[in-house]
């Protein structure tokens, strides 16, 4: 049984240790295509525990530039794989945690976004949305995680904004959430990617606070956990997810923050570290992420603050876009 | 946690360092970067197969048995997103029959019904065989959805299917039933909505108005406690406050609601829209809430919406914080 009370950091900074060096699993074998991923929830995590020292900076960038292609200018989700929107950015990410941006050609890896990774005919669709790679998807995460990899990269004066903005209200829906697709039904997942992209360029003004800061609220179950749709059950990931919205549009004390912490502190494994999606459960790297995460937004003391748009630790956002560009 | 991946099926599976076939084909095994800090150990199997696809990728091999090798490494791990490119770059050189692949990805999609390559894969052949494929694609959301009503990705691609290929005509019967089966399931309210608003033999949201109106109402009464028809029925009245005020059925819905069960959070929020938005309370309902009021002795408001808003802090403490913001708006 789970049990309420403290965080148990130092449990999950050595879960997510051994899990980074774990290879002979089936776990493994399926999450191959997620490893650029996986280390980018695994690293954050240590981060936001202050812990990021715990591994080799050094291999870490290493092995996130082997998975670089080179020739397109994008990542793969491991060393040998195509290169996809979702690794470069979760690459990406990696490499602003150690402050190593330098070992990349942002230009280069813009313009992948842009001409490459996109369609060959060039940046985005004809209706402002993005395509996951070369084979044409169209989803509003792909629309954040393009508008967040060029931001970070001080390259979104690449793309016209406007037209991913319009993209992506046209995703909005009656109760003030958004869809993955124009009609979609809104899904908290769905709707942090487009509040985070609207957030970044600067364009909040689309969205309707209190409308969709009611539908957000109305997540939190009676467990104190918060769900993605009606009707779904809690589940940790959405404390990321609900979470980091209601702070972009200022909406986040209209819950119980006390019982939400309370869900996730009841969701760890203490004697092994992690954290699962619900009390009981078994833990994984995913959860473990979302839920030091969620912890993060609502000021849990120890664990260093998030940036709720970049999902970044938010000193690492202020080291990107304080400091001085050349 | 997962089922196995290689499963029968295919009655004798023989690796491809057996298959004649690849006989002439010298496999190529998996890039280890500089530094393998994460480097994974893989079962034998699944090594062997990925060392011959990543020989015939490499050299852009586009033949039959190039296809069966993507089969095979897809049966292992159905989330590697470049053998499904490969694979069809290998259907468009061959000209495949794309029912038949169609069949192929369906049996993988049951399996793996939250994978997103096989909803691509099927999206991109579904755009391929065109309108033709509207029906058999709903046929199998359907299924899909039959194993689990709520999956995002077949929603997605029945919604995607209805607007670029077609097939609305019984979607709306498809929503009842839906409905009818669970009408607490928010993505056949969702449906259910982009139907009435976007399907092109129904006349439009306007035209449908007023007996959606009926069966919102009806569903409501049936289960009060269902967050998707209250915001339903406020989708039907699209920005338009002055006609949803106007509508007496929709008050009485409350009021009906509220005299069963006078904590019930969506029938409260409801009446307090509406009152926000002009509604001028019938003495019945003055009637309701004043009652409701007494029942508290510390409360007893002079103004219904105030007095409405101070029941919601009280009866849905979790979100005591967005009612006691709401109160801040109405009147000074």
């Amino acid at each position: 049984m789970g049990e309420e009370g403290e965080l148990a950091a130092e449990k999950h900074v050595r879960y997510i240790v051994t899990a980074e060096k774990k290879k002979d699993s089936f776990e493994s074998l399926v999450m191959e295509h997620l490893r650029a991923s996986g280390a980018y929830w695994g690293l954050t995590t240590l981060d936001l525990l202050h812990k990021l020292h715990a591994v080799d900076a050094a291999e870490v960038v290493d092995w996130i530039m082997s998975c670089y292609h080179p020739e397109s200018g994008g990542f793969g989700g491991n060393v040998g794989h195509d290169p996809h929107v979702l690794y470069t950015l979760s690459a990406v990410q990696v490499l602003c945690l150690f402050d190593r941006l330098d070992v990349l050609d942002a230009d280069k890896i813009a313009d992948c976004i842009l001409l490459q990774i996109f369609n060959i005919t060039g940046l985005q669709n004809e209706d402002g949305s993005f395509s996951g790679d070369i084979w044409g998807e169209v989803d509003t995460r792909f629309s954040y995680i393009s508008i967040c990899t060029l931001s970070l990269l001080h390259r979104l004066h690449k793309i016209n904004v406007d037209k991913a903005v319009e993209y992506i209200v046209s995703c909005k829906n009656l109760d003030g959430g958004f869809g993955a697709m124009p009609g979609g039904e809104s899904h908290a997942g769905q709707i942090f990617c487009c509040v985070g992209a609207l957030a970044i360029t600067g364009s909040l003004h689309h969205i309707d606070r209190d409308l969709l800061g009611w539908w957000l609220c109305e997540r939190q179950c009676r467990d104190g956990g918060l769900n993605g749709r009606p009707e779904k059950l809690a589940d940790v990931c959405y404390s990321w997810w609900v979470l980091s919205s209601l702070i972009i549009i200022d909406r986040v004390h209209w819950i119980d923050k006390e019982k939400l912490a309370k869900f996730i502190l009841n969701c760890q494994d203490k004697e092994n570290g992690g954290i699962s999606d619900r009390p009981d459960n078994a833990v994984d790297i995913y959860h473990t992420y979302f839920g030091v995460a969620g912890l993060s937004l609502m000021e849990y003391p120890g664990v260093k603050p998030m940036d709720p748009a970049y999902a970044l630790p938010l000193d690492v956002v202020n080291r990107i876009f304080l400091t001085k560009q050349q | 946690m997962g089922s196995s991946s290689g499963e029968e099926g295919e009655e004798q599976w023989v690796p491809p360092s057996r298959r004649p076939e690849l006989a002439d084909v010298a496999p190529l095994p998996q890039a280890d970067g500089p530094c393998p800090v994460v480097s994974i150990a893989y079962r034998g199997d699944f090594r062997e197969v990925m060392d011959y696809f990543r020989a015939l990728y490499a050299a852009g091999e586009r033949s039959p048995r190039a296809l069966r090798l993507t089969a095979d490494a897809i049966h292992l791990n159905p989330g590697n997103y470049t053998v499904w490119h490969f694979r069809r770059v290998v259907l468009e050189a061959l000209d495949a029959d794309l029912l038949l692949e169609m069949h192929f990805v369906d049996q993988i999609a049951e399996s793996n019904p939250k994978n997103y390559q096989v909803w691509h894969h099927k999206r991109w052949l579904a755009e391929k065989i065109g309108p033709d494929a509207a029906n058999s694609e709903h046929d199998f959301t359907r299924k899909i959805l039959a194993m689990d009503a709520k999956n995002y990705h077949a929603w997605s691609h029945r919604q995607w299917v209805l607007q670029a290929l077609g097939g609305w005509e019984s979607e709306l019967q498809y929503c009842n039933q839906l409905l009818e089966e669970d009408v607490f399931n928010n993505s056949a309210w969702n449906q259910r909505y982009l139907v009435v608003t976007r399907s092109p033999i129904l006349g439009g949201l306007a035209a449908m108005r007023d007996s959606e109106v009926d069966y919102t109402v009806e569903a409501i009464m049936v289960n009060p406690q269902n967050e998707s028809p209250w915001r339903y029925l406020r989708g039907l009245y699209k920005d338009d406050n002055n006609l949803l005020v106007a509508d007496n059925r929709i008050s009485d819905a409350c009021l009906k609601v509220l005299n069963k069960d006078w904590q019930c959070v969506f029938a409260l929020s409801f009446l307090l829209d509406l009152l926000r938005m002009g509604l001028q309370p019938s003495d019945e309902l003055k009637g309701t809430i004043e009652a409701m009021e007494n029942s508290d002795p510390e409360t007893g408001h002079a103004d219904i919406a105030v007095a409405v808003c101070s029941i919601l802090q009280k009866c849905d403490p979790l979100r005591i914080n967005y009612w006691s913001w709401y109160r801040t708006t109405l009147s000074s």
